[in-house]
């Protein structure tokens, strides 16, 4: 069937490039594998029906986070990853408790009896959203423009540059309280 | 067999464990901040194919609309605390930015 | 007026001062014109209330008849207490004298107060003082008499210690205070026993649980001595009269209100009105005691120089009659001179104050010939003197003869001559000293030219009053004596039938008021044995006990013999008092204005007498060689057991305890330190390991997160 192969070549495309994110020593090139994975991601949700999310995906992340992380990139300065190679000494463990929690993960998957339904042919799904917002959902929207307004004004504070007279405390509180935030 | 819950399930569950893997590897503050966000990927990957395949309606896909704008708030939090981190000690290694242990 | 309506009424007469005090006291400063408006209007109001009670008790003119309210205030089981308003002839009577005179204070101190830096807390503490006088006035039982007395003499406190940064006002008033403290404890024990016998505090249920059961003789004798020694404290009678003449440091117009016409008068109101609680012995030692106190208080007079000093001996012997009227059973006679009183000394007391505003010194020696410099001041003054001296035709007379009268017939029944005697000559003295302040401070030669030169009437608000109280002083008799003329309509002898009747009569009905325990018999101290009906003894079978006269116009139905001796009485004393104040004041004019009698050469011939006089009696110096020395050795006895005893068993328990602390040391040490550093390297040690895994790594925390997880999930499954 043409839709399972296009599932698996978005889910290919998803799973190499985040390998390449995990796996890149360039945190530049980790940024732009990340870009990769995460429009297989707005495929996969395509291919779900999710036509809306699919297009926030791509706008959203790829055209607005993905930038603001390769700026971040570049504002630090460090085009290369982590310095020194440290050896195994950290990546091993790492690696086994990956790989345990993906077990877990699939275990479940796997052991379980999904209540599955049937499924038509996806339709437009945006009208649907879009009221859903504004009945049931309003106050989880509202909420959520208070935290975006919240984070930006935390992020300015954080990234304003700082005063002679400013004491360092009124940043790190500012920090303290985006991060709880986000 | 054709594509069914169980496979998107899998490839949520690949980009769990490679965004947890990275989150724990990673020295560097914005690779690890990607690592996050391969993770959020994995669980909004998750509520669309359960809203596709169990529930029937958009509410998976509003949560997930929601945590993509969550994950925007977090990304321009997290990265100015990145360069205020930057700034004041001169790296982004999450190893040596440990002061608040002292 | 209906009853409701009085009792309302009086209710207002006693909380509008209230209301005037708190508003001035915590906002006067910020009223315009500091709130003396407000005072004055309110106090004004006031009297106009306390003139239509007035004027209702002068339409019904039944002096028995009495209006009662109230509401239970305590109920503590078989302990209660009312608090009541009780609206009677009498308490019409003070209504209108004190609301009057606090009314013509008010405004006088508009005047003479003016520019003073705390010139409306002085107009609220007028009012402060008001308050508590009528609360006096309108109780209806022994407990809120009392809490108002307290009151009044918290109030006397604020008021004589004004100016309290003047060290001789501050001791005045201290003075002050504790003298009324020493009656006041006598006042107290006098309720106590009172209340510990009959159970109650209302004073027509003591009067009729008393009449119909008495205490034993010795024991109601204590009571009613108590219950004087209260009226001797605030009505300065001797020996505790030494408060009254250091409180002149007070404001003038306080020294009017306080001391010439309200506060002190209120003793002999409380024994006016407590009359039937006081047996013949105690009645006794109330005669003698007014009359030693109108003597004394005439004969220091007579040699004071200054003018508010002497005024306030004036003032002490007058009191003196009123209570000897009380103690010789002429009660009316008392409180009609209470009444008449109480205008004319306020209006020698705010002309000295206009005469002292004027001339800036109390020193009658420094006056003179200010007759033409302050007319109105000069007259009213002069009217107040014919009044207090007994000159026909002023008040004065009339009450001062009644209560002569009364003492003459006292004296012819009981042959106790004395009080007559003492009240006779203070008579004569009163207006022999009366017109020598007269004639030193108006007539003659100006003695400092200086002074006079600046000498000026006062403005209004000091003169209107004074005509007002002169006009006052003349009319208010009515040119009647007590029992025939308009003052019977008010006050009469307590008619003691009716008010066993009416209390009965109340306890049948099943009223508010509880029957007193005593008057079926349940009393708690020993009683008089009586064998005959109760009533019968106390009226007409007493004469043959021999105590009736001493209840004096209690037993109305005196015999015929009785009513002789009073009518001989009453010629033979109006003939005595018109010819000794004759005497004095011709031997007055004689004095200081023929100069036919130097003063100086009877002084010279009367050495001694001088000395005694001119240091008041040494009253104040027996108090400091017994009482303070007293104390002075008590307090070095007190101290010197306080340091051997006291400080030896302090001592030594403090030797025992530092023994007992050292064991205590040794085992904390050992013992408790052991546990408690061992628990603390326990803690330390265990912190030095698990602070390894605190490193201050994101990641590490992370993995411990997922490791955790993990672990948990697989254990639980394997479960």
């Amino acid at each position: 069937m043409s839709g399972d192969l296009v599932f698996y070549g978005f889910a290919l495309l998803t799973v190499l490039s985040g390998f390449f994110v995990v796996a890149s020593r360039n945190v530049v090139h980790a940024a732009f594998s990340l870009l990769f994975t995460l429009f297989g991601v707005a495929g996969l949700y395509a291919q779900l029906g999710a036509d809306f999310l699919a297009v926030t995906q791509t706008v959203v992340y790829i055209g607005g986070i993905l930038v603001l992380v390769i700026f971040a990139v570049m504002m630090t300065r460090i085009p290369r990853s982590d310095a020194p190679r440290r050896g195994l000494d950290r990546a091993v463990p790492a690696a086994i408790l990956a790989l345990l929690s993906f077990a877990l993960v699939y275990m479940v998957i796997v052991g379980t009896r999904w209540p599955v339904r049937e499924t038509g042919a996806p339709e437009a799904t945006v009208a649907e959203i879009g009221t859903s917002l504004m009945t049931r959902f309003v106050f989880p929207f509202e909420y959520v423009s208070l935290v975006l307004l919240a984070a930006m004004v935390g992020a300015a504070v954080l990234i304003r540059e700082r005063a002679p007279e400013d004491d360092t405390d009124g940043a790190d509180d500012a920090a303290g309280n985006g991060g709880m935030r986000s | 067999m054709t594509v069914g819950l169980e496979h998107y399930l899998t490839v949520s569950a690949l980009l769990f464990g490679l965004g947890l893997y990275a989150v724990l590897t990673r020295r560097n503050a914005v690779a690890l901040l990607m690592g996050v966000e391969l993770i959020l990927n994995a669980a909004n990957l998750n509520f669309v194919a359960f809203a596709r395949y169990v529930d029937g309606g958009v509410d998976g896909h509003i949560v997930a609309a929601f945590v993509i704008v969550l994950a925007a708030a977090e990304a321009a939090v997290a990265l100015a605390i990145v360069l205020a981190m930057f700034r004041n000690f001169g790296t982004v290694n999450v190893d040596t930015v440990n002061r608040l242990k002292r | 007026m209906s009853e409701h309506a009085i009792l309302l009424t009086a209710l207002a007469i006693l909380l509008l001062p209230l209301l005037s005090y708190a508003v001035l006291f915590f906002f006067g400063k910020k009223l315009p014109r500091q709130g003396d408006w407000l005072g004055v209007s309110l106090l004004g109001v006031t009297w106009l209330l306390a003139v239509r009670i007035f004027a209702h008790f002068w339409a019904v003119g039944d002096p028995g008849l009495r209006i009662e309210g109230g509401v239970r205030w305590l109920d503590l089981g078989r302990f209660t207490a009312d608090a009541g308003i009780l609206v009677d002839g009498m308490t019409a009577i003070m209504l209108v004298v004190v609301t009057t005179v606090s009314l013509l204070v008010h405004l006088f101190s508009v005047g003479y107060m003016h520019g003073d830096r705390r010139y409306e807390r002085f107009f609220a503490f007028l009012g402060f003082f008001t308050f508590s006088m009528l609360g006096i006035v309108l109780s209806n039982s022994l407990l809120f008499l009392y809490v108002f007395w307290e009151l009044v003499g918290l109030a006397s406190y604020l008021l004589i210690g004004f100016y309290f940064d003047k060290p001789s006002a501050a001791a005045a008033n201290k003075k002050a205070f504790l003298t009324n403290r020493v009656g006041d404890f006598g006042f107290f024990t006098g309720i106590l026993i009172f209340f510990t016998a009959y159970g109650t505090f209302n004073y027509f249920e003591l009067f009729a649980a008393a009449h119909l059961s008495p205490l034993s003789g010795g024991l109601l004798t204590l009571a009613g001595v108590g219950l004087f020694m209260g009226c001797v404290g605030k009505s300065a009678q001797a020996p505790l009269h030494i408060w009254l003449p250091d409180a002149m440091e007070g404001p003038t117009p306080v020294s009017a209100l306080i001391h010439a016409a309200t506060m002190v008068a209120a003793g002999v109101y409380m024994v006016a009105r407590l009359l039937p609680l006081f047996d013949p012995g105690s009645l006794l030692v109330v005669a003698y005691v007014g009359a030693i106190t109108a003597f004394l208080g005439a004969t220091i007079a007579v040699v004071k120089t200054d003018i508010k000093k002497s005024l306030a001996y004036s003032t002490i012997s007058q009191l003196g009659y009123m209570v000897m009227a009380m103690g010789v059973g002429a009660a009316s006679a008392g409180m009609f001179h209470l009444w008449t009183h109480a205008f004319f000394p306020a209006l020698l007391f705010l002309g000295s104050g206009s005469v002292i505003h004027a001339v800036h010194t109390q020193e009658m020696p420094l006056m003179g010939g200010l007759r033409h410099k302050m007319p109105i001041t000069f007259w009213t003054f002069l009217i107040a003197t014919l009044a207090i001296s007994g000159v026909p035709f002023f008040s004065g007379f009339y009450s001062k003869d009644a209560i002569l009268a009364g003492a003459l017939a006292f004296g012819m029944t009981k042959s106790h001559y004395v009080p007559f005697l003492l009240a006779l000559i203070a008579a004569g003295l009163t207006a022999f000293y009366m017109f020598r302040m007269v004639f030193l401070t108006f007539m003659g030669k100006p003695r400092d030219e200086e002074r006079h030169h600046h000498a000026h009437e006062s403005p209004w608000t000091m003169t209107v009053p004074l005509v007002t109280l002169a006009v006052l002083a003349v009319v208010s008799s009515g040119w009647r004596g007590p029992s025939e003329g308009w003052f019977s309509r008010f006050v009469a002898p307590y008619d003691m039938e009716r008010i066993v009747e009416q209390a009965s009569g109340a306890a049948h009905a099943g009223e508010v008021h509880a029957v007193p325990a005593a008057a079926h018999g349940e009393s708690v101290l020993p009683q008089e044995p009586h064998g005959e009906p109760a009533h019968a003894a106390a009226t007409h079978e007493a004469p043959a006990h021999g105590e009736a006269p001493a209840h004096g116009e209690a037993s109305a139905h005196g015999d015929a013999h009785d009513t002789h001796v009073r009518h001989t009485a009453h010629i033979t004393a109006m003939i005595l008092s018109i010819l000794v104040a004759g005497l004095g004041i011709l031997v007055s004019w004689l004095t200081y204005i023929r100069g036919r009698i130097s003063a100086p050469s009877v002084l010279a011939r009367l050495p001694r007498v001088h000395h005694v006089l001119q240091n008041m009696y040494f009253f104040d110096e027996f108090y400091a060689a017994t009482i303070y020395r007293f104390t002075l050795w008590f307090s070095w006895l007190n101290g010197a057991f306080d340091r051997v005893v006291i400080d030896g068993i302090v001592n030594g328990m403090g030797y025992l305890t530092r023994s007992l602390s050292w064991f205590a040391g040794l085992a904390d040490r050992y013992v408790v330190d052991g546990l408690v550093n061992g628990v603390g390297v326990v803690v330390q040690g265990a912190g030095e390991g698990f602070r390894r895994v605190q490193t201050g790594r994101v990641q590490s925390y992370l993995a411990y997160v997922c490791f955790s997880v993990l672990l948990l999930v697989f254990v639980f499954r394997a479960l």
